[in-house]
């Protein structure tokens, strides 16, 4: 399994109820179901992942975010509330990640960073919109509509008073380095961060 | 033409009819001192009895959901487009059970079956069934089948209510329920489009108060209308468009009453088949089960409680341009289903059809379909 999806799997209690937004194939729930008797659903809108999850017994539910929002879900259904790699992909990442905290006790996000020392050196080299082997499109066509820095993201936690717990950095691989932990907002591809509410 | 039967048929197919004798009590208050059901079977019982799948049918449906009754058959039943070996529900590893509800008009105790009391048909003093007297007959013919844990009961539409009554009623018998293009209750107007069917049928002169029988006749006007109001609820305005348009049987216009528009002539012709064919009688008890149907109703309209004694894992699937039974009911239920902490996977499939789109196969929806029972297949063992 991908570095980032085993670090997941480590802030998840057994047991815990979950609610993975943009499940993909199912992979991390199928996980967590078997080795941590996970309890909990997937959201996907790509058909083909949703007919993989029923096959797989991961329990998914057609829905998309950006229309739909979260309120069929009940405040504080879930303990644990994923999103990987799509918090950027939504139309409005502030307001999915209230419904997050809404919903679920606490939140699991991943997302690219916009800061990588990399992409900072594609825009002054070239002056073009940044491209890498993690954000492989092009500004007209990328589905990466809010991208943002681990700064930014850090700044919206603060304001919206949501208390970072942990806070993980991986590289586009998904590997953990020591010096993509020294200086995260230049080194670090990707970031997970485990948050809940201040009040909560 | 028996040589000639495809190779993903369950092929010829003989119904069954089991007697029951100990009088079974339903939700209006009555018995049934004795009753038959009629069913059939496709694929085998497993040695575990862990393989078997009930179907449930919808308002005009029947127990022939699949294959053909004989080599000249040029229909297979209902459901044959998902039921059969390497079908969604795979004859080759389940045992397919499906049967004519009671009150039915093709083989099980109904209005048209002989009172014993008074050795004339039922008519309309045959009891009002619902839902929930379905599911417990299936029960009982479970019993009889040597089946005490259905790995799935499948059903779409009236037959969706089936599947989710089961997994209250019978909690510890159902390990999946697939409801399909169905809703957790009607809406209003649900119950007007049934109340004009049923004024059609009653309004008829020959319809008798429902002693048709006797008088050797049937209300077809009546049934006719009731079938052809149905008939429009079942389809989607741009199926409609696509199949008819405005189409004219003739050149010109005539200026007269006739059935000129061809969506008019196929609707009559529909409607005039279908009058020969049901009972007019179901067709009123049929629309009742649908009107009652609502398993929130004794749990103060909360279905999230109504389902919390359910224990399977439930698939719901709706279609996107039915307009009878909208997505937006099918998500009603998997709200409720989530907010009772069920397991519960859920598909909008995109398809033009309308409500019929649960019996019409597309990519999508047999994929889905098939991945789940495919998964089920995998849990039982079969």
């Amino acid at each position: 399994m991908r570095t980032d999806l085993k670090i997941i799997e480590q802030w998840i209690a057994p047991g815990s109820h979950v609610l993975d937004l943009g499940c993909g194939d199912g992979t991390l729930l199928d996980c967590l179901q078997r080795e941590k008797q996970v309890t909990g659903f997937g959201l996907e809108i790509h058909h083909d992942h949703i007919t993989t999850c029923m096959g797989r017994g991961v329990s998914v539910i057609e829905q998309n975010l950006d229309t739909q929002g979260l309120g069929n879900f009940e405040d504080r259904t879930f303990d644990t509330v994923l999103m990987t790699q799509a918090l950027q992909a939504v139309r409005r990442p502030d307001l999915v990640l209230d419904e997050m905290m809404r919903v679920g006790r606490e939140g699991i996000v991943t997302f690219p960073n916009f800061a990588y020392w990399k992409l900072r050196w594609f825009l002054i080299r070239r002056g073009r919109m940044p491209e890498s082997e993690t954000l492989p499109y092009k500004w007209y066509n990328t589905p990466n509509i809010h991208l943002c820095t681990f700064k930014d993201f850090e700044a919206l936690c603060y304001r919206k008073g949501f208390m970072i717990l942990n806070r993980t950095v991986v590289d586009g691989e998904h590997q953990d380095h020591w010096f993509s932990r020294l200086w995260p907002n230049m080194l670090g591809q990707i970031a997970i961060y485990r948050i809940t509410r201040k009040d909560g | 033409m028996s040589e000639s039967l495809p190779t993903d048929s369950v092929g010829i197919v003989t119904p069954q009819t089991l007697h029951f004798d100990t009088p079974i009590s339903l939700a209006c208050n009555r018995t049934l001192d004795q009753y038959s059901l009629v069913y059939e079977t496709y694929g085998t019982l497993n040695a575990q009895a862990s393989n078997a799948v009930l179907i449930c049918h919808a308002l005009s449906g029947h127990h022939h959901a699949a294959g053909f009754h004989s080599s000249g058959d040029r229909k297979p039943g209902w459901w044959d487009s998902c039921i059969g070996p390497g079908k969604p529900i795979d004859t080759n590893r389940f045992f397919v059970v499906s049967a004519n509800n009671l009150g039915g008009c093709h083989g099980s105790t109904g209005p048209g079956s002989n009172n014993p009391e008074t050795g004339k048909p039922y008519g309309p003093d045959f009891p009002v069934i619902t839902v929930r007297d379905w599911v417990k007959s299936q029960a009982l013919l479970a019993d009889r089948l040597g089946i005490q844990c259905w790995s799935a009961v499948v059903g779409g539409s009236l037959g969706g209510m089936q599947a989710l009554q089961w997994s209250l009623d019978y909690p510890d018998r159902i390990r999946h329920a697939a409801v399909i293009a169905s809703t957790p209750r009607l809406s209003a107007q649900n119950i007007a489009f049934n109340e004009v069917a049923r004024q059609a049928i009653t309004s008829d002169p020959e319809f008798y108060d429902g002693h048709y029988y006797q008088h050797h006749t049937l209300p077809r006007r009546g049934l006719m209308l009731a079938r052809m109001v149905g008939h429009i609820t079942y389809l989607s305005d741009a199926s409609m468009g696509e199949k008819f348009g405005r189409e004219l049987r003739d050149q010109a216009y005539k200026f007269a009453f006739d059935a000129e528009f061809q969506v008019e002539s196929y609707l009559r012709y529909q409607g005039e088949r279908f009058s020969e064919t049901f009972d007019a009688n179901t067709y009123l008890l049929m629309t009742k089960a649908l009107d009652y149907f609502d398993p929130a109703h004794e749990y103060d309209n909360d279905l999230a409680k109504a389902l919390r004694k359910a224990r399977c894992e439930f698939l719901v699937l709706s279609f996107s341009t039915d307009w009878r039974f909208t997505p937006a009911r099918s998500e009603e239920l998997v709200s409720a289903m989530i907010s009772a902490r069920k397991r519960v996977s859920y598909a909008e499939i995109d398809a033009p059809w309308g409500h019929d789109g649960f019996l019409i196969p597309t990519p999508r929806y047999n994929a889905v379909f098939r991945a789940y029972m495919d998964r089920v297949a995998r849990e039982v063992g079969a």
